[in-house]
């Protein structure tokens, strides 16, 4: 036996995976409350202590951690046309784990660097400009954001012949320069700038949100926990050289507050008549709807999909589904508990919340006659063909509706145009391992596809 | 500051269009002529050969048409630029911009009250347009 413990620190609960990487099965998971403003130890040793319990006691080989602790890695990001080079920085904070607090594009005003200065990102990050291109905007950003007191990092990732002279301008900031995110049209290039941004997570972030004397307990390095999940989900996806993934897939989170989204598949156009759109979009790729979470952003589901909607899926009729949202959105903290009610209006809001991250994810297409015939333009990824779902957050592992929620994920004949997985097998985290088992596959990845494959598909559901 | 070597062109088939030949040889030609080309495709908007122009900081627009319905798509194209600070940007135009039986220089008229600095009927060889874009960018040689 060789014990291997996971750790995620959260912003409310820190969650413990231990995990025997030579039979590759979990040893157990426990959950503790996280008391992160003061000092992560408390909630670590509470942590312990209940995992100790159902484990027995376990030398551990070695410890990893990632976190979402403090609000998680904050960003703001400016960029020059919305769906160019400001596209492109979100594409790569988010694919690097971060939450995207701030997305400005064209020249900053003086009201929004009161808003930069308001919102306290971890880091800042500037582009605009393809190679060669404009630079007029990303200096004058860079000049706007020299005048604010150098309390974050800025990471230079614009038009290559600005870079130097924004760096100059930026002399009193902490500066870092990555290549282009979009150095020409249709090229999307931002693992470096994703690379640096984990980077500048370790190096300050780690500190500064009162993480490093649990850093000192840790084999290796930290990361955001989304990092985690994506790596986790690349990894399920592609599989290692001994053993095969699964392929294309869908995986969404549900949260209190937000959803998260993560496809692994390149989604380009499937036929000759169709015609492509837009930046290219990463292989694997994240997106956050901040407005889409079962409590804290209950308003937000209900607005994207009707009250009337939520009424037909529960069951309920409108005024009594508008009452307990109401009543929902004082008390966060109430889950159904089997009255049901609550269990159908759950059940409502979780397959909105389904329905609406993962139609703002995938792509859309458009028919439009043209003189050779029916031609199809298409914008974002094409997920129809994709044959796996993942699911996992509290709303759709604490209830007996989670097949039927997931299902929410997959093509609508409502919403044809929506290019979501036609058909296709619902996996479930049930215990929540992604983020523990995205850590493994650094050191063992193939013990952590292996058990991933294992514990998803146990609790799955064919299409 | 602007000390870039090459002339940057942004091009593509404006509108429903999807005649993706033509654009293909210009996007070869205008290379081969020492251009830095942003080709764009077929089934362009407006709106994307804005953006495009504005993020490779452009030296011109060339607008391909083939399919007869050019010239409702050109229209407020000029309008669009000066809105989004490609103010005086050259906008090109070529292909079969429009159809029926019309003189091109009517063609030609109405395309310039447009905004359109240069347009060019149907059988037009690629290096006029290339004399007409160095006439237009002030280019040597």
């Amino acid at each position: 036996m060789k014990p291997i413990l996971l750790i995620d620190f959260g912003s409310t609960y820190t969650k413990l995976t231990a995990v025997d990487v030579e039979e590759e099965r979990i040893l157990g998971t426990a959950q503790s409350f996280t008391t992160i403003q003061t000092d992560v130890g408390d909630g670590l040793a509470k942590g312990l202590k209940l995992l100790e319990e159902k484990t027995g006691k376990l030398e551990y080989a070695e410890t990893y951690a990632c976190s979402s602790a403090a609000g998680g890695l904050r960003m703001v990001t400016s960029g020059l046309v919305p769906e160019l080079t400001s596209e492109a920085a979100k594409l790569a904070s988010l694919g690097a784990g971060a939450k995207v607090v701030g997305l400005y594009s064209f020249q900053l005003t003086e009201d929004d660097l009161d808003e930069i200065q308001a919102l306290k990102p971890d880091i800042f990050l500037l582009v605009g400009g393809t190679d060669g291109g404009n630079s007029e905007c990303i200096l004058h950003n860079a000049r706007m954001l020299a005048t604010l007191p150098p309390n974050f990092p800025i990471i230079i990732a614009g038009n290559r012949s600005a870079a130097r002279e924004c760096a100059r301008i930026l002399s009193k900031h902490p500066v870092h320069i990555c290549p282009n995110v979009l150095p020409k049209f249709g090229t999307l290039n931002i693992e470096p700038t994703q690379q640096k941004i984990r980077d500048i997570f370790l190096e300050r972030i780690v500190q500064a949100k009162g993480l490093s004397k649990a850093a000192e307990l840790l084999d290796d390095i930290m990361m955001p926990t989304p990092s985690a999940v994506l790596q986790a989900m690349e990894l399920l996806s592609k599989g290692t050289e001994n053993e095969s993934g699964i392929g294309d897939l869908v995986a969404v989170d549900v949260g209190g507050a937000t959803t998260d989204v993560y496809s692994m598949a390149d989604g380009m156009p499937e036929s000759m008549n169709t015609v492509f759109k837009g930046i290219p979009e990463p292989f694997s790729k994240r997106t956050v709807e901040g407005d889409i979470g079962m409590r804290y952003s209950i308003r937000g589901i209900v607005e994207a999909v009707g009250i009337r909607r939520i009424a037909s899926l529960s069951g309920l009729t409108e005024e009594r589904a508008e009452e307990l949202i109401s009543y929902l959105s004082d008390h966060k903290d109430l889950v159904p508990d089997g009255n049901p009610e609550l269990t159908a209006l759950d059940y409502a809001l979780a397959s909105g919340a389904v329905e609406t991250a993962v139609a703002r994810h995938a792509g859309t297409m458009e028919e439009t006659y043209t003189l050779m015939g029916l031609t199809y333009v298409q914008t974002g990824k094409n997920l129809t063909h994709v044959k796996k779902i993942i699911v996992t957050g509290g709303s759709l592992i604490r209830t007996e509706n989670t097949d039927k929620i997931a299902r929410h994920a997959q093509y609508s004949p409502a919403q044809p145009m929506s290019l979501r997985p036609k058909a296709a097998d619902v996996w479930v985290d049930r215990s929540y391992i992604l983020a523990a088992m995205g850590l493994l596959s650094g050191h063992y990845p193939d013990a952590a596809l292996r058990i991933m494959k294992k514990e998803l598909e146990k609790h799955g559901y064919s299409q | 500051m602007e000390n870039r070597e090459k002339k940057v062109l942004v091009i593509g088939v404006i509108g429903a269009d999807v005649h993706a030949v033509g654009n293909k040889i210009l996007y070869h030609a205008f290379t081969e002529a020492g251009f830095e080309v942003v080709n764009l495709g077929v089934m362009v908007s407006q709106e994307e050969y804005i953006a495009a122009a504005i993020e490779s900081n452009a030296d011109a627009i060339v607008v391909s048409s083939l399919y007869g319905q050019g010239e409702l798509d050109c229209r407020g194209l000029r309008e669009k630029c000066d809105e989004a600070g490609l103010k005086g940007i050259p906008l090109v135009v070529g292909g079969n911009i429009v159809i029926g039986k019309q003189t091109f220089e009517d063609v030609e008229k109405r395309f310039k009250d447009m905004g359109f600095d240069r347009a060019f009927p149907p059988g037009t060889a690629p290096e006029t347009t290339i004399e007409a874009l160095r006439e237009l960018l002030h280019m040597e040689g």
